[in-house]
């Protein structure tokens, strides 16, 4: 089985036994509170994952299950393997020599991590947001169409200004660009150079966002327009977060995973884990004790 | 006596610090003696070749003829001789100095990744008279057996420019523009691999990532993220090829036939303005023309080469403002 099409994988998701919301048509997106994040359908499910770098490993037996139309967030300490989990969703360890992965992710009833899964077509479908803002070299405009572009989601000229605009707006970037797309896209400013690359995920419509600690880099102010954006996003898109500050972790996600030394300790929606922690490990690094 | 620190005056005579002053006028020497070696040198050239400009005018620079015996100079052969081997040697080291830099830089396997890249560098230090030897001995009797007959009959329906530039249409005689061509290949390939690998080394793996998270393939993220990121360097590494290939005297001595005039086939015997300076030096009288016009030939080379620099410079910042 591959992920060779958008067909193909949405036969398999109607083949697929678990209940789940279809992405896209609003009324039948659960409005997603906090509360109801654990009601939402699954949309990955990541079993019984290590993965190594060279000889040591980043992360041991991680299970868990991550639902659609919410934003789940990846929090723990620095090394804890949180950001290596992400870059498995959508691969990405397979750029990094010596990095391997074992178990199995499952998205739409397909198993991401297996070895016949071009990891090439799982990034179609899973889209990733980094550290540090990382436009293209290239024109604002080339750098939202180089998706569709580069995977020929469409020949003509009039359908891929289309998928700009509508890119550009749904990233809350629209208004701010659109007389300057010709533009180097190196000279926006680092809050909209974050949302341009939001917006260069969205231009191939993926059906998962990754977010890699997307507002370390930015300041209060970006930081409160990527926020509530996300916000937007996720009626339509699930989101996986990696984040090191804990009170974005609150006011973003609806579902929080703690994570220690390459273990997942405890996951659960957010206000829970926040407010009656099972485990202690996550009650002190909430609170602050950690050690 | 001495003042604690905390009540020491913030304001008062500045102390001359003598260790900074010494060291800021050592840095200023240091990049004065560039200017003044530059321009010395270039002056001394001029000078020394006046006569030879006197002499001939521009006729110097577009004359055909060379012919010590009659004294009459004109450097059009050399100059010739010179760009054809240079540009040549670029056309054959450009695509390989890459492809050896992509290969090094993305999918050559980690271990051969030490090995090859030392090896590439050791191309570089390999002196140029044993190009040359190696060439003249090796490459240039290789050419005239295998290489030129058969560049000949493979491109003979290249229409000639009749009594003027017949292509590969010569005899095969081993030596010639091509032959030295191929050294000069060699010899500035380690330079353009090397800087281009250094260039793609440089690129920030966040922005191949990025490329990489968009489902982009190797070749995809190469072509579309990293060589417009990086296009202005890579031109870099091209024009110092150039600027080496322009200027390299041993080896082409070896292996271009050393023949002072119009080339007329690709194949055919000639010279550069280095190698016709390199020839004729030891022969050269103080005083005489004769060592006039070789004065005048080295201000041409060196302008030459000033312009390839130049005009790489300004191709790089037009690279930056768009």
């Amino acid at each position: 089985m591959s992920l060779m099409t958008k067909e193909a994988s949405e036969t398999v998701e109607a083949g697929a036994p678990a209940p789940r919301s279809i992405r896209g048509t609003p009324t039948s997106a659960p409005v997603v509170k906090p509360t109801a994040a654990v009601t939402a359908a699954t949309r990955i499910k990541i079993q019984d994952i290590n993965a190594f770098y060279g000889e040591k490993q980043a992360l041991f037996g991680v299970n868990l299950e991550i639902p659609d139309n919410a934003v789940t967030a990846f929090i723990g300490a620095s090394g804890c393997g949180k950001s290596t989990l992400l870059r498995c969703l959508n691969r990405m360890n397979d750029t990094i020599p010596g990095a391997r992965v074992e178990g199995r992710i499952l998205m739409d009833g397909i198993d991401v991590n297996g070895t016949e899964i071009d990891p090439v077509q799982v990034r179609t479908r899973i889209g990733m947001v980094f550290q540090k803002p990382n436009p293209f070299p290239i024109s604002i405009y080339e750098n939202i169409a180089y998706g569709p572009r580069t995977h020929k989601l469409t020949s003509s000229k009039a359908e891929l200004d289309e998928i700009v605009e509508r890119s550009l707006r749904r990233a809350a970037l629209w208004d701010e660009v659109k007389d300057r797309l010709g533009k180097p896209g190196l000279g926006l400013s680092g809050g909209q150079q974050q949302r341009l690359v939001i917006a260069r995920a969205l231009a191939v419509s993926p059906a998962v966002i990754l977010m890699d600690e997307p507002c370390s880099a930015l300041d209060p102010i970006a930081t409160a327009h990527i926020e509530a954006l996300l916000d937007e996003l996720r009626k339509h898109t699930c989101i996986v977060m990696v984040t090191h500050s804990m009170a974005q972790a609150a006011r973003v996600s609806q579902v929080t995973a703690f994570f220690h030394m390459g273990k997942l300790i405890e996951s659960g929606p957010t206000d829970q884990i926040f407010t009656m922690p099972k485990v202690e490990q996550t009650h002190d690094y909430i609170t602050g004790r950690f050690g | 006596m001495t003042t604690p620190a905390a009540h020491r005056p913030l304001i008062g005579a500045r102390r001359m610090h003598l260790g900074d002053t010494t060291f800021r006028i050592s840095l200023f020497a240091a990049g004065a003696l560039v200017i003044i070696v530059l321009f010395s040198i270039l002056a001394i050239m001029f000078a020394g070749g006046k006569l030879a400009f006197d002499t001939f005018g521009l006729g110097f620079i577009t004359g055909t003829e060379w012919n010590p015996v009659t004294q009459i100079y004109g450097a059009l052969p050399a100059i010739t001789g010179t760009l054809m081997t240079a540009i040549l040697a670029l056309l054959i080291a450009w695509p390989i100095g890459f492809g050896i830099a992509f290969f090094l830089t993305e999918t050559c396997p980690v271990k051969l990744r030490g090995p090859l890249g030392v090896a590439v560098e050791l191309l570089a230090a390999i002196p140029s008279i044993v190009y040359g030897m190696w060439g003249f001995f090796v490459l240039a009797p290789f050419m005239a057996e295998y290489v030129q007959p058969w560049l000949t009959s493979t491109f003979i329906w290249i229409p000639p420019i009749p009594d003027t530039f017949y292509w590969f249409t010569a005899p095969p005689i081993g030596v010639g523009l091509i032959t030295a061509s191929l050294i000069l290949a060699i010899m500035i390939l380690p330079f353009i691999a090397a800087t281009t690998r250094d260039v793609l080394l440089s690129t920030p793996q966040l922005l191949k990532d990025g490329a990489y998270a968009m489902g982009a393939t190797r070749w995809e993220a190469l072509t579309g993220v990293v060589i417009p990121a990086v296009r202005g360097s890579l031109f870099g590494a091209v024009f110092l090829g150039l600027g080496r290939a322009l200027g390299e005297t041993m080896a082409v001595v070896f292996v271009i036939g050393n023949a002072i005039r119009m080339p007329d086939s690709l194949m055919a015997p000639s010279a550069t303005i280095a190698s016709v300076v390199a020839n004729s030096f030891p022969e050269a009288e103080p005083g005489t023309l004769d060592l006039a016009v070789l004065l005048a030939l080295g201000f041409i080379l060196f302008v030459v080469s000033f312009g390839v620099l130049a005009i790489a410079r300004l191709l790089l910042r037009q690279e930056r403002m768009s």
